[in-house]
């Protein structure tokens, strides 16, 4: 169920790389089924450098409100409009539609500090 | 019954009005008409829903009966401490030399007010083993917000305004970072170990000259009593930090075990929970921050002092004080209920409170552990937390369902999903005024519910089915609310 293309880090965020520069990032299905239906989501804005790990932001669901660490360093350049007034598709479509933010000017040595999905799918059962 | 029905019973106020219909009788006006302002600004309709008194009344009165409180029935709502309110705090509260004076009025006249409020700080400070104490602030999360800034304040005095870190528990509520925030702290989440303590190991290597304190909750939202509980006071205090108690549970060690005796620097009472004020509706509260004397100098304004010359009580501000909570002298009311409450249960009362409450938390824990898990196997303190995820896996039954299928046995749903590290907690709290009996009732109509999740999962997934206003969509209204009244389409 977790995309092979995908690397995860152990807050349940995954990152997508497009290129060697940039990359997109959400989190996992495994996220969003604890969570429940997210109401709201609130990222750092366009231009923000942000720090692997780092918190950066908050994510709402009906449930609780929870911090939201990014899993890779660099700037952002993109967010997922859609989400402000659809904050469902993230339950829908965690790893296509719900994506949550864009970064550029990444080190893609960090992604060594990730798992693959493999590994990921080791730590859920857990 | 039928929908129509149903649905004219559910009428809001204003689409129950008719034009022209009076709730009144006025007598002809006696005062000369005079001339309005221009056009522009008036409205020419203010659409105020016309009615009859009797209408009017019945309407209030059905309201109120789609309420839930603890003089309706069961209210397990771990954390919040939903005890039964005596009467007679109320009766006390509302003794008209109590509830009728003026914050402003000259301390001369309001000489018994003080007193009580003098002998609340006494009593308050003993039960908890402290020494000194404001009751200055309105709520729990207020006293907190006044703890922090007392550490901050010390920090700076002492000249160690690098002590910037605040340690918070993974089971803290969630008011505790946000009040060590707002005081500008940094907050550092410290792990629970397996047994659900704080992890001594995590909080050694986190202490350095940068600690300004930990915020502790004993027992933990877990409803369990950290058994390093002294080992963490001689950590923080070793590294130069503050030990801040969130007095939030302080209901399971009443009379048992003083807070100021185990290592607390600063700790808060909720008044509101432990010392009975109704606060179902999200207050009336007061948080009194209470403190060990070295602290004194930085209390909130006021505290009462009694003047040993002429025996008379006054109000007094601290020399560093941190200022004002809010206005006047505190929830006076809140003040006036805990007061009464204290001194009409005495000594062996106040022990009895603890025995009982841990006691019915633990009967619960014990007849319901083959049918929800325990987290955590052990003895608990005043609540006992079960978790649902169980059922989530086998039939898809969520903590929720299972709280909303609880109102239909006429029982207000347990806390859920709450603490956050437990996967579909259901946080239960029975408290110390509940009979054998009631406590039967529940734990058989939990066990019923457990055996519906297998049988007939829909059920629970459409629960409640007896009240008013069945399952809402919380995820929508949360999405879109939707506050502002607007007529019902008849076409």
């Amino acid at each position: 169920m977790n995309p092979k293309e995908l690397k995860y880090s152990k807050d349940h965020e995954w990152v997508k790389t497009e290129g060697n520069d940039s990359a997109l990032i959400g989190i996992t299905e495994f996220a969003t089924d604890s969570l429940g239906d997210v109401v709201f989501i609130e990222l750092p804005d366009i231009g923000t450098k942000i720090t692997q790990f780092e918190k950066i932001g908050e994510i709402e669901s009906v449930k609780a409100v929870s911090d939201i660490f990014t899993p890779i360093s660099g700037k952002i350049i993109e967010q997922n409009n859609e989400l402000i007034n659809n904050p469902e598709l993230i339950n829908n479509s965690p790893f296509e539609d719900g994506w949550m933010f864009k970064v550029e000017n990444i080190n893609t040595d960090e992604l060594d500090n990730l798992m693959n999905s493999d590994e990921y799918d080791q730590l859920i059962k857990e | 019954m039928n929908t129509k029905i149903n649905d004219i019973n559910r009428k809001l106020l204003m689409d129950r009005s008719s034009p022209g219909r009076v709730g009144a009788t006025l007598p002809p006006s006696d005062v000369p008409k005079q001339k309005l302002p221009p056009d522009k600004y008036l409205r020419e309709n203010i659409n105020l829903p016309e009615l009859s008194e009797s209408e009017l009344v019945r309407y209030f009165s059905k309201l109120s009966q789609f309420n839930f409180s603890i003089d309706h029935n069961f209210y397990p709502l771990g954390s919040c401490t939903m005890k039964y309110n005596p009467k007679i705090n109320d009766e006390i509260a509302s003794i008209k030399g109590l509830s009728n004076l003026h914050p402003l009025q000259d301390e001369s006249t309001v000489q018994g007010a003080l007193k009580l409020m003098f002998e609340l700080q006494n009593s308050l400070c003993e039960i908890t083993g402290m020494d000194d104490i404001s009751l200055a602030p309105m709520a729990g999360a207020d006293g907190e917000l006044a703890g922090m800034l007392m550490t901050k304040a010390y920090h700076l005095a002492n000249e160690e305004p690098q002590r910037k870190k605040i340690l918070i528990p993974d089971s803290a509520h969630g008011t505790n970072p946000a009040s060590a925030a707002m005081a500008g702290f940094e907050v550092i989440t410290l792990p629970s170990d397996h047994n659900g303590n704080a992890d001594i190991e995590a909080l050694k290597s986190s202490v350095d000259e940068t600690l300004a304190g930990l915020m502790i909750t004993l027992p933990s939202t877990l409803g369990l009593f950290d058994t390093n509980i002294l080992d963490v006071c001689r950590i923080v205090h070793n590294a130069g930090g503050i030990v801040y108690g969130d007095g939030a549970n302080l209901n399971s060690l009443l009379g048992r075990v003083k807070l100021g005796e185990l290592g607390f620097d600063i700790i808060h009472s909720n008044l509101h929970k432990t010392f009975t004020q109704p606060h179902g509706g999200g207050g009336p509260g007061a948080g009194p921050v209470i403190i060990k004397d070295f602290l004194s100098d930085y209390l909130p304004s006021p505290v009462v002092r009694l003047n040993q010359k002429d025996n008379s009580y006054s109000l007094y501000s601290p020399k560093n004080t941190v200022g004002k909570m809010g206005a006047f002298h505190g929830n006076f009311g809140a003040l006036v209920r805990a007061y009464s409450y204290i001194k009409t249960l005495g000594e062996p009362g106040i022990n009895q409170i603890s025995q009982n409450a841990v006691i019915n938390a633990n009967y619960i824990r014990s007849q319901l552990k083959d049918y929800y898990d325990l987290p955590f196997n052990r003895t608990c303190m005043h609540e006992v937390v079960f978790s649902a995820k169980n059922y989530k896996q086998e039939y898809g039954i969520s903590a929720l369902d299972i709280a909303k299928r609880l109102i239909d046995y006429g029982i207000h749903p347990p806390t859920m999903y709450f603490p956050l590290i437990v996967d579909e907690a259901l946080l239960i709290e029975p408290t110390e005024t509940e009979s054998k009996d009631t406590l039967d009732y529940f734990i058989e109509v939990m066990k019923v519910i457990s055996k519906e999740a297998k049988d007939n999962p829909e059920l629970l997934r459409n629960a409640p089915h007896n009240t008013t206003n069945s399952r809402v969509d919380e995820a929508k209204a949360a999405r879109n609310p939707n506050l502002r009244w607007s007529p019902i389409n008849n076409t």
